[in-house]
């Protein structure tokens, strides 16, 4: 295992009965950058981030966090205290009001920096006086945001940090991740905001059905990640555009689309070679990929 | 100083910042001295990865158009080689506008100009290689 990781897991698994809600998972979340953890729901990225945690026990397989085996972190609590951890329904206390949650929070952790904690409750216009179960979805998201921002962890994890946010409050959550990416902080990050998170990971990873399917760069996916569609005077076979790379291939009458992860000229040169009446290559989006990485077959 | 980064548009975003600073360095637009905003500010009004700047500036320096100073920021530098350059490109981009002229005259559409463009850079007629 690299020292440049903050996250790694080998084989890590988690079972349920004869349920595989995480299988054999060997994920690596690099250090100083902002890494984007993508599924569909029940896909066990929640699941993972609980083990990583230590908040639930893995079935096999190991984790390690910040340097800290993750079945030892009951003996390094200072590990813990190195992570600030947004969750999904984060459960708060209904009959606080926001001021006595924060004061509650920051009773607990000595990085708390109350500058940020003062600005953050500025930006989010949070009513300190009003009791927590009476604000609203996004209120109460943007409390836990304040909660976990206010901290100066090593690594910052975030459960679907955006449920119930409004456009403006989502492009300043961004900013803010930004912000703590430059402050050094790592950033791992699950959203089903596709197209927004998008904007600003350096890596990302996809869960299905409790397994890896796709671990890359941006820069990556945005170099080589190509769809290609193709028209020929007649139906051209399948067999021809099967080269290394290509994740799909559709081919309807005369007409054929591929998606491929790289080899792109290769399959320019045999659609040339095909006599092609029209090629068009087209980047895809992070969206489109994770459709295509996530599609039933 | 503007840069517009496009997250969907087929292309590395630290290689579309290069590029947009590139440019701007050859218009003219950035002068020898000029000073760019930090990685922090620059990533925060981008709002994309610090790392996306990190890259994009090292790979400058690399080059040798910027001078990233410690804890003071990145410098353009530009060398005789850039001028002449940006002459170059100011000439290049003389004689396109007058072809493309033509070619409106002759009735065509900028898309269709555009893909022609394209077309050509990557698959040059008559080459039997793609460029």
């Amino acid at each position: 295992m690299t020292t440049e990781a903050v996250i790694e897991t080998c084989r890590l698994t988690k079972s349920y009965g004869r349920h595989e809600a995480v299988r054999e998972l060997n994920l690596s979340v690099p250090a100083g950058g902002i890494t984007a953890f993508l599924g569909k729901n029940g896909a066990g990225k929640s699941t993972t981030i609980k083990m990583l945690l230590g908040m639930i026990a893995p079935t096999s397989g190991e984790g390690v966090m910040l340097g800290t085996r993750i079945g030892e972190l009951e003996n390094h609590r200072d590990c813990l205290r190195r992570v600030a951890y947004v969750a999904e329904n984060m459960a708060l206390y209904r009959y606080m009001t926001v001021e006595q949650m924060i004061r509650f929070a920051r009773s607990f952790y000595p990085d708390w920096r109350e500058s940020v904690a003062a600005e953050l409750l500025h930006v989010y216009s949070l009513p300190l006086d009003r009791k927590i179960k009476s604000l609203s979805k996004g209120m109460r998201t943007k409390l836990v945001l304040l909660l976990a921002f206010a901290r100066n962890p090593e690594l910052l994890i975030l459960d679907e940090p955006s449920e119930g946010l409004d456009p403006v409050a989502h492009e300043h959550l961004l900013q803010t991740l930004v912000t703590r990416s430059a402050e050094g902080v790592s950033i791992f990050v699950s959203s089903h905001q596709i197209a927004e998170i998008e904007r600003i990971a350096d890596h990302v990873c996809v869960l299905d059905r409790g397994a890896l399917v796709l671990h890359a760069s941006l820069d990556e996916l945005r170099q080589f990640y190509r769809r290609i569609d193709m028209v020929f005077a007649r139906a051209p076979r399948e067999e021809e555009f099967r080269v290394p790379g290509v994740e799909r291939i559709q081919i309807e009458d005369n007409q054929a689309t591929i998606f491929t992860r790289w080899n792109t000229e290769e399959i320019l040169e045999r659609a040339k070679k095909l006599n092609a009446i029209s090629v068009q290559v087209q980047a895809i989006g992070l969206r489109e990929i994770f459709l295509e990485t996530v599609k039933e077959r | 100083m503007f840069f517009k980064l496009n997250p969907a548009g087929g292309q590395a975003l630290y290689l579309q910042l290069m590029q947009q600073i590139r440019h701007a360095a050859e218009t003219g637009v950035l002068r020898d001295g000029s000073q760019l905003p930090s990685v922090r500010v620059l990533a925060e009004r981008l709002v994309v990865s610090p790392n996306t700047i990190v890259k994009a500036y090292r790979e400058l320096e690399h080059e040798g158009l910027l001078d990233l100073r410690q804890g003071a920021g990145a410098f353009v530098t530009v060398k005789r080689r850039t001028r002449s350059l940006t002459d170059q490109v100011q000439d290049a981009r003389r004689r396109i506008r007058g072809l493309i002229d033509e070619l409106r005259v002759e009735g065509l559409q900028s898309d269709e100009i555009l893909r022609a463009f394209e077309a050509e850079l990557l698959f040059p007629a008559g080459s039997g290689k793609r460029g």
